[in-house]
């Protein structure tokens, strides 16, 4: 195995090699990382990417299960649920489950990415593409974390919530503010705008507006729940038959921390807190495939290049390629190891081949992609990490060659036949059914249920309800009515939950249940 | 280059987890009391001192959220096809579908999937363990400070704290240094002056250029520089300081017997036992962070008295009358041929409900008094009962009255009030 070379790397794959490799070794210093990053920055560099200024740093692998335990965040509020994930991640760690490596890297401006002591250099070099240059880049320049999120806020309103958060458990004790974290955490999904763009998120701005909110919020909400009508005011929607609010709300935790009776102002801030959070998660829940495709691309781009270059070994390399060939395992769907589609393998080989489109077209390519097949492949490549999130991105640039080397295919299972059904598979006839398929299999409101707000009874008895519209007749989960316990603490009055397809309503829920309201 | 910050955080705390583990624990912590109260039911009275696997349902600590159920129509797409055409159907197996996915592994060590298991620590076991018990907080961390240490003396050091500084060796080091440094220097000026006095009395030269009082001025200058030199050599600088230093050492121990005594006949049922054990657990920690070495004797008895292992001890069944003394009478036997009263400290504690033969509680009393009480530190009788008083206990009130610092007894009727009891039996022996 004298070349481990699977094609050529531009630019530049003319140039004669180096004549020493960096370090011949597997053990890491400081002075040699910092090698490595300087030759991997170049290499970064000579393929345009542009990332936030790097902070890397050495950590245990106990400081690795703390910064797993706690989503990534470097500083977070103390809860229960991340005592439960560290215990979790522990026992995993100590079973030699769990590889610990990759995957903690923060959208933060500088963007911190963390080495593990106990990783080999060469471990510590993959890591270093693929976080800092890789996730960094996207990070940087995905429209959605460009418009969601502010990279350089981040870890400022960290610090403030997690202050603020130990200044209510001081003044209301743990378990109040527990359970409303508990509760907000229960509606977290539910509490995002997905169509139009969040204020910035600033620490300083929200300490300051904190008051203000605490006097303003508290008189807007005396003036919805006045319960003596004026008596003919024609402008009170209400009045005019209409519902409240009138158009169907998405972002539950929003309406609740605005509207919801009983809650004291430190309660409302913590609905916003975790709100705010959720907010700035959300990119990368609809960006995983993309995310981690990116990333994985890089890694494997960046260090052959480093190959090419004579900077690493051929040990090095086969160090390095088995990890990644790990990373990019796709167990097929009847392994025992199969849990569903490996976002790396899927976005790794859609960026391999858009390249491959780009530089060697076929027939096929030129069909399906008249756009991009001979296209400059860097520029192809990064307008595509710009400008989509995982949904479209399938959708464009999924193609007949990825289909057919991850031998895809759809399958229906529907309740009312008695057997599961093969809709599509990586042929002809397939291709853009299938496509279609895996697109929307990523679109997150298809993921998970379609709830909004619906209607608040302001008049009467101040109950809230929320209206599901199922799709394909898909039915709420087990923990509906557990949730809906969260949203009745929250609310602080009656909640129900509708199910309504097509007009009717096929399922319903409430809090307190219905039986027992009856004695 | 030059843009990436390499920082080296290992040396940072690595416990940023610790409160919200601790939360978890707090929340949970009625399930975890449940464990650790089977698991000592479970482990011996001498093994209290190690952490605890603890499971709780999964069901229980999930965090709900909105997600789809099953049912419906929907569509997966799945990589790996091997045989499958468009337009192909797979029956479903019996009793309804799922997602025809891998699912439901057994995890290697054969934990369900249904249960989130974790590790406590040994301090959080015996911290469950006295809440349990009710123990107050100071009480708590004299038993769990199970190392007792004396300082012993280890040599000098270059720091510390001023109580420590040991003046003979400072000053020492100091006369040591100012040798080292203006040794030189004085021998030069000693030199420099036997010149001086020479040119003095030497005759003048004729020849200016020779002048002696030049050289004269020279060497004058030069003495009065090196003197001053010598005058900076501080009398006693911050590194001659020499501190004592001192060492933790563990205390060198003794060792200590202790005698569990238990009546076993019928009227004692497994809750009195449980009851039994606790108490001689925490006379166990008790003994443990006195002494090094401690043996435990199990002695049960119902008519006649046996020496057992602790297995047999707490969880074997008799049936049958209860004549006290024949254990009182074994116990002595064992301290006789086994345990020196010079080479063992012996304490005993003893349960039982307080039945026994009438005859027989007044040979309890004089074995006691005559046999048992001169050898041992101390012997604690506790009674397991919510009901009256019989013979034995009025006994035993008697020998109180004449040995009131060696001998005790209380009355315990549920696990809250061991510790109470424990309290005041050994309140004085505690100090």
């Amino acid at each position: 195995m004298t070349n481990l070379m699977d094609r050529p790397n531009m630019p530049g794959s003319d140039q004669p090699r180096a004549s020493e490799p960096i370090s011949t070794g597997s053990e890491w210093t400081f002075e040699l990382i910092q090698k490595y990053d300087d030759e991997i920055a170049k290499c970064a560099a000579e393929f345009g990417l542009e990332t936030y200024p790097n902070q890397v740093e050495v950590i245990s692998a106990e400081q690795m299960m703390d910064a797993y335990s706690s989503v990534g965040m470097p500083v977070g509020y103390h809860h229960w649920s991340f005592g439960k994930q560290f215990l979790s991640t522990s026992k995993g760690y100590q079973r030699g489950q769990m590889g610990l490596a990759y995957e903690i890297v923060i959208n933060s401006n500088p963007c911190i990415a963390y080495l593990m002591e106990e990783n080999t250099l060469p471990m510590q070099a993959l890591v270093i593409a693929h976080a800092s240059y890789g996730h960094n880049s996207f990070f940087k320049g995905n429209y959605l974390f460009r418009t969601w999120t502010d990279a350089s806020a981040i870890i400022d309103y960290l610090v403030f919530a997690r202050n603020y958060v130990a200044e209510c458990e001081e003044r209301y004790g743990v378990d109040a503010v527990e359970e409303i974290l508990d509760s907000c955490h229960a509606l977290m999904n539910y509490g995002v705008d997905r169509y139009k763009r969040p204020a910035p998120i600033s620490a300083s701005e929200e300490l300051r507006r904190q008051k203000e909110r605490e006097e303003y919020q508290q008189r807007r909400i005396n003036d919805l729940w006045r319960t003596i009508p004026k008596p003919d005011d024609d402008d009170d929607p209400v009045r005019r038959g209409k519902r409240y609010p009138e158009e169907p709300q998405e972002n539950i935790l929003y309406f609740i921390e605005k509207n919801a009776p009983l809650l004291e102002t430190w309660q409302r801030e913590i609905i916003r807190i975790v709100r705010k959070l959720g907010q700035y998660f959300y990119p990368q829940r609809q960006t995983q495939v993309m995310n981690e495709g990116w990333a994985t691309f890089w890694h494997y781009t960046l260090l052959h290049r480093m190959y090419d270059k004579g900077l690493v070994t051929d040990g090095f390399m086969l160090e390095f390629l088995q990890s990644h060939s790990a990373v990019v395992y796709q167990p097929p769907f009847n392994s025992p190891w199969y849990s569903g589609i490996n976002p790396y393998t899927l976005g790794f080989s859609i960026f391999t081949d858009l390249r491959r489109i780009c530089e060697n077209p076929t027939d096929e390519d030129r069909e399906w992609f008249p756009d991009i097949a001979g296209s400059d492949w860097l520029e192809t490549l990064h307008f595509a990490m710009k400008n989509f999130k995982d949904e479209s991105f399938i959708q464009q640039f999924l193609s007949p060659k990825v289909m057919r080397d991850l031998k895809l295919f759809a399958i229906q299972n529907d309740d009312q036949e008695d057997v599961y059904r093969v809709t599509a598979i990586h042929d002809d006839p397939g291709y853009r059914d299938l496509r279609e398929k895996l697109a929307r299999q990523y679109n997150l409101s298809y993921r998970e249920p379609n709830i909004q707000v619906w209607n608040v009874d302001v008049r009467g008895d101040r109950s809230l309800t929320l209206r599901h519209i199922p799709v394909d007749r898909v039915p709420l989960g087990k923990e509906t009515d557990e949730v809906l316990r969260h949203v009745h603490r929250l609310w602080g009055f009656d909640v129900h939950l509708e199910s309504v397809d097509d007009g009717t309503v096929v399922e319903d829920h409430h809090c307190p249940p219905r039986e027992l309201e009856e004695d | 280059m030059g843009m990436t910050h390499i920082v080296d955080r290992r040396l940072n705390g690595k416990n940023k987890s610790a409160v919200n583990r601790e939360r978890f624990l707090r929340r949970y912590r009625h399930h975890i009391k449940r464990a650790v109260s089977d698991a000592v039911q479970k482990r011996s009275i001498t093994d209290i001192e190690r952490g605890e696997k603890v499971s709780i349902p999964s069901r229980d600590i999930d965090e709900p959220i909105f997600h789809h159920g099953q049912g419906g129509k929907r569509e997966m797409v799945h990589p790996g096809n091997q045989e499958f055409v468009a337009g192909d159907t797979i029956p479903k197996p019996e009793g309804g579908g799922g997602q025809g996915s891998g699912q439901g592994q057994a995890s290697p060590d054969g934990e369900g999937m249904d249960e989130f298991a974790f590790q406590i620590t040994q301090e959080e076991f015996l911290e469950f363990l006295f809440d349990d018990l009710e123990l107050p907080n100071l009480a708590r961390k004299k038993l769990k400070d199970t190392e007792a240490f004396k300082y012993v003396r280890s040599g000098f050091s270059t720091d510390g704290v001023p109580a420590k500084l040991d003046v003979v060796r400072s000053l020492r080091g100091a006369h040591a240094r100012r040798l080292g440094l203006g040794g030189a220097r004085k021998k030069k000026i000693r030199d420099l002056e036997k010149q001086l006095e020479a040119l003095k009395a030497a005759p003048e030269d004729l020849d200016p250029a020779f002048s002696h009082e030049d050289q004269i001025q020279v060497l004058e200058e030069e003495i009065a520089r090196l003197k001053a030199n010598v005058r900076r050599i501080p009398f006693i600088d911050e590194i001659d300081l020499r501190y004592r230093q001192h060492l933790k050492k563990p205390q060198p121990a003794t060792s200590a017997v202790m005698f569990c005594l238990m009546d076993v006949s019928g009227s004692m049922t497994q809750m009195h036992k449980d009851i039994a054990k606790r108490f001689f657990i925490l006379l166990y920690l008790f003994l443990k962070k006195n002494y090094k070495k401690i043996e435990v004797v199990f002695i049960r008895h119902h008519t006649s008295a046996k020496e057992v292992d602790e297995e047999e001890f707490f969880y074997s069944r008799e049936t049958g009358g209860t004549i006290v003394s024949s254990a009182l009478k074994l116990m002595h036997k064992i301290i006789e041929s086994r345990y020196s009263p010079a080479e063992w400290n012996i304490y005993a504690a003893q349960a039982s409900d307080g039945d026994n033969w009438n005859d027989d509680s007044p040979v309890c009393g004089k074995i006691l008094a005559d046999n048992i009480l001169p050898l041992v530190q101390y012997f604690a009788y506790v009674e397991i009962t919510p009901q009256d008083h019989q013979m034995l206990w009025y006994e035993y009130e008697k020998i109180q009255e004449q040995f009131p610092q060696s001998f005790a007894l209380q009355q315990i009727a549920d696990p809250g009030e061991i510790y109470p009891v424990f309290r005041q039996l050994f309140e004085r022996k505690a100090a």
